[in-house]
C-alpha cells in the first residue's frame, strides 16, 4: 500500500514517468515487454563495444609513434598518417573560421531580429531544417561544381574541402546557436532595453555573452562531425597519395577519414591494421572534442 | 545635420506607434549595417539550397540531352563507363532500397525500444547514463562503421561464423551496420515525442488499472505517433544518403540486387566511386555524377519535408 502511494506521489512530482505500482506489472506479457526493451538497449550498446574492441584488437600491432611521424608508404610497416593528421587539422581550422561567425550571425538574425511572421524568415527556418538532413555527399557535389565553375583545375585543396564541410555543418551551428540564444531569459533583454540600450547593444553585450557556452558546445560538436566526415571530400578527389605536409589553404591534403578509407580498401592485412589504428586515433580525437564540449557546457553554462 | 538628429532624439514616442517598439534614438548607421549583415548571413542558407539545385541541375541538363529521361529512370542496366554505355538507374535504386530496408529492420525496433525504455521506464539517473552512451553511436565516423562492417560483420560474422554464401562485400553487412548507426536518430526524436505526452494521460491510464506496458502501447505511443513517424522518416533519409558504409562494405558492382547476400552499388556508392576516377568537367561521366546526385537530393528532399510536417504536427498537439 505504501509503495503504491509513494509511486503515485512520485509520478505527480514527475519523478517516475509512470506509477510503477503492483497492478499487473508482473504479468508475463509485461515482463517480456520489459526484457525486450532492455535487449534493444543492450544490443545497441553491445555493437558499440564490439566495434571499439574490434578496432583496438586489429590496430594494436600498429600503435606506435610512427603513425604520427611517417608518411604513407607502399609497405604497411613503414607507413604513417602524419599528412592526414595535419590535413585534418588544416581543413577543420579553415572550416571553423569560415562557418562559425556565419552560423552565429544567421542564428542571431533568426532568433533576435527576425519577424517570425515574415515569409522570408519562415522560409529560411524551413530551409535550415531541410539542409540539416541533406546527404553529406551532395555538399561535395556542390563544392565540386562551384570549383569547376571558378575554373580550379586541382580540386583537392584545403579551401575546397573546407567549403564543402562549412556548408555541411552551417545548419547544425545555426540550430545549436538558436537553442543557446533561446535559453537566455527575456528579462535580461528587457532590462537592457529599459536602461536605454539599443537592440544590437543588448544582443552584443548581454545576450551573446550569456549564450557563449552553449554556442561553443554546439560549434565543437558540429566541428567534430566535420572531422569524421569523408564523403564530400572523396567527391572532391581527396583520395590521393600525399607525401608532404599541407602548408596553406591552397595546399593539397588528405584527412584521417580519407586515409582510413584508403587503407581499408587495400588488399594487404597490414594496411587494415593501420586503418584500425588510425580509427582508434580518430575516435580518441572525437572523444576529446566531445569531452571538451561537455566540460564547457557543465562548467560555464549559466542556470537562470 | 546635427541639429536635426538632436531634435529627432530623445523620447519621441508617438501615441499611434505600438508600445512594444523601442524609443526612437539617433539613427545608428553602424547598427543598420550590422543588421543587414545578419540578414545576409541568414540568406546564405537559402543561397546554399539554390546553389545545390543549380549545381545539380545544370550538369543534369547536359546528361539528359544525351540520355533519354525514361531510359535513365526505368533502365535496368547501369554501365556508364563501358564501351556500350547504358544509364538505367534502377540497379542503383534497388541497392539503396535494400540497404535502407535492412537498416530500418535493425534501427526501428532497437531505436523505439531504447526510446520507450528511456522515456517511460528509466529512472532519471539511469537515463543520464544511457543517453550519452547512445549518443556515442551517432558520433562514430561513418568510415569507421564501414571498416567495422567490412572487417568484422562481413568477413568474420557472416562468412566465418555463419558460413553464409557471400563474397567479399554484401548489401546485408552494410545495411545492418547502417541500422546501428541510425538507432540514436530514431531513439532521441521518438523519446522527445514520448516525453512531450502529458503525464495526466499516463495517470489516467494507470487509474483505470493499466500497467506500464498497456499505458505505453495504448496511450503514450498513439499520442506520440506523429513524432515517432517523423523519427523513422528522418532515419530513412539518413539511410538513403549514407555514403561511406556502403562505399566500403556494399561493393561496387552495379547490378539488380535480388538477395541481400549479394554485393550491390547504391546511388551514394556510385557517386563516391565514380568521383575517384578523374572525370573531365563536361564529360558524360562527370554529368552522370550530378544526375544521380540530383535524384538522390530530390528523394531526400521529399522525405525531409514529410518528416518536418510530422514533427510540426506533434509540436502542435499539446
Amino acid at each position: 500500500m505504501r509503495t503504491i502511494g509513494s509511486a503515485i506521489t512520485g509520478s505527480i512530482r514527475g519523478e517516475h514517468p509512470i506509477a510503477g505500482g503492483g497492478n499487473g506489472e508482473r504479468r508475463p506479457a509485461a515482463l517480456i515487454f520489459l526484457v525486450l526493451l532492455w535487449l534493444s538497449l543492450l544490443v545497441a550498446i553491445g555493437v558499440l563495444i564490439t566495434l571499439i574492441v574490434t578496432i583496438i584488437v586489429e590496430g594494436q600491432g600498429q600503435f606506435s609513434w610512427r603513425l604520427f611521424t611517417e608518411y604513407p608508404a607502399s609497405s604497411p610497416d613503414r607507413a604513417g598518417a602524419r599528412p592526414a593528421i595535419l590535413g585534418s587539422a588544416w581543413v577543420i581550422a579553415t572550416t571553423a573560421v569560415m562557418t562559425i561567425p556565419l552560423g552565429i550571425a544567421a542564428a542571431v538574425h533568426l532568433e533576435e531580429f527576425a519577424d517570425k511572421k515574415n515569409w522570408f524568415n519562415r522560409f529560411v527556418e524551413l530551409n535550415v531544417q531541410n539542409l540539416a538532413a541533406v546527404p553529406s555527399i551532395v555538399y561535395g557535389l556542390l563544392a565540386l561544381a562551384f570549383l569547376s565553375m571558378l575554373g580550379v583545375r586541382d580540386k583537392n585543396i584545403v579551401i575546397g574541402g573546407a567549403l564543402a564541410l562549412s556548408l555541411l555543418i552551417l545548419p547544425v551551428i545555426i540550430i545549436a546557436t538558436r537553442e543557446a540564444l533561446r535559453s537566455v531569459p527575456s528579462e535580461i533583454r528587457q532590462g537592457s532595453l529599459a536602461l536605454g540600450a539599443t537592440q544590437w547593444q543588448t544582443v552584443w553585450r548581454q545576450v551573446l555573452p550569456s549564450a557563449v557556452p552553449g554556442i561553443a558546445t554546439g560549434s565543437i560538436l558540429a566541428l567534430s562531425r566535420a572531422l569524421g566526415e569523408a564523403a564530400p571530400l572523396l567527391v572532391l578527389g581527396a583520395l590521393v597519395f600525399v607525401s608532404f605536409d599541407p602548408n596553406g589553404i591552397l595546399s593539397g591534403y588528405t584527412t584521417l577519414p580519407i586515409q582510413i578509407f584508403n587503407w581499408t580498401g587495400r588488399p594487404q592485412e597490414g594496411f587494415h591494421q593501420l586503418a584500425a589504428a588510425t580509427s582508434v586515433l580518430l575516435l580518441v580525437l572525437l572523444v576529446v572534442m566531445n569531452g571538451l564540449a561537455i566540460f564547457i557546457r557543465n562548467k560555464f553554462q549559466k542556470r537562470w | 545635420m546635427t541639429t536635426t538628429v538632436s531634435t529627432q532624439g530623445g523620447p519621441a514616442v508617438k501615441p499611434d506607434r505600438p508600445t512594444t517598439s523601442y524609443f526612437i534614438g539617433r539613427p545608428r548607421y553602424g547598427e543598420f549595417a550590422i543588421r543587414i549583415f545578419l540578414r545576409v548571413a541568414a540568406g546564405v542558407t537559402i543561397f546554399t539550397t539554390v546553389g545545390i539545385l543549380v549545381a545539380l541541375a545544370i550538369p543534369s541538363i547536359g546528361f539528359f540531352a544525351e540520355v533519354p529521361f525514361v531510359e535513365f529512370l526505368f533502365g535496368t542496366r547501369w554501365a556508364p563507363r563501358f564501351a556500350d554505355a547504358s544509364f538505367g538507374v534502377v540497379p542503383l535504386v534497388t541497392a539503396t532500397a535494400w540497404t535502407t530496408l535492412l537498416a530500418l529492420l535493425v534501427a526501428v525496433p532497437l531505436g523505439l525500444g531504447a526510446a520507450i525504455f528511456l522515456a517511460e521506464y528509466a529512472k532519471p539517473w539511469l537515463r543520464k547514463v544511457l543517453k550519452p552512451i547512445l549518443e556515442v553511436l551517432a558520433g562514430v565516423p561513418t568510415v569507421v562503421y564501414g571498416f567495422f562492417a567490412l572487417q568484422f560483420v562481413q568477413s568474420t560474422v557472416l562468412r566465418e561464423w555463419l558460413q553464409l554464401p557471400t563474397g567479399a562485400f554484401s548489401v546485408l553487412a552494410a545495411g545492418l551496420v547502417m541500422g546501428v548507426m541510425i538507432v540514436p536518430t530514431i531513439a532521441s526524436i521518438s523519446e522527445d515525442a514520448m516525453s512531450a505526452v502529458p503525464n495526466a494521460l499516463r495517470q489516467g491510464s494507470a487509474a483505470l488499472g493499466a500497467n506500464r506496458m498497456q499505458t505505453t502501447l495504448r496511450v503514450v505511443i498513439p499520442a506520440a505517433l506523429s513524432g515517432i513517424v517523423a523519427a523513422i522518416v528522418l532515419g530513412v533519409s539518413r539511410a538513403v544518403g549514407e555514403t561511406m558504409i556502403v562505399a566500403i562494405a556494399a561493393g561496387n558492382q552495379a547490378r539488380l540486387v535480388a538477395n541481400p547476400l549479394e554485393q550491390g552499388q547504391t546511388m551514394t556508392g556510385f557517386i563516391a566511386n565514380a568521383a575517384l576516377g578523374d572525370s573531365r568537367v563536361g564529360s558524360i561521366e562527370y554529368d552522370t555524377l550530378f544526375a544521380v546526385g540530383l535524384l538522390l537530393f530530390l528523394i531526400t528532399l521529399l522525405i525531409n519535408f514529410i518528416s518536418i510536417r510530422f514533427v510540426r504536427r506533434f509540436r502542435e498537439a499539446y
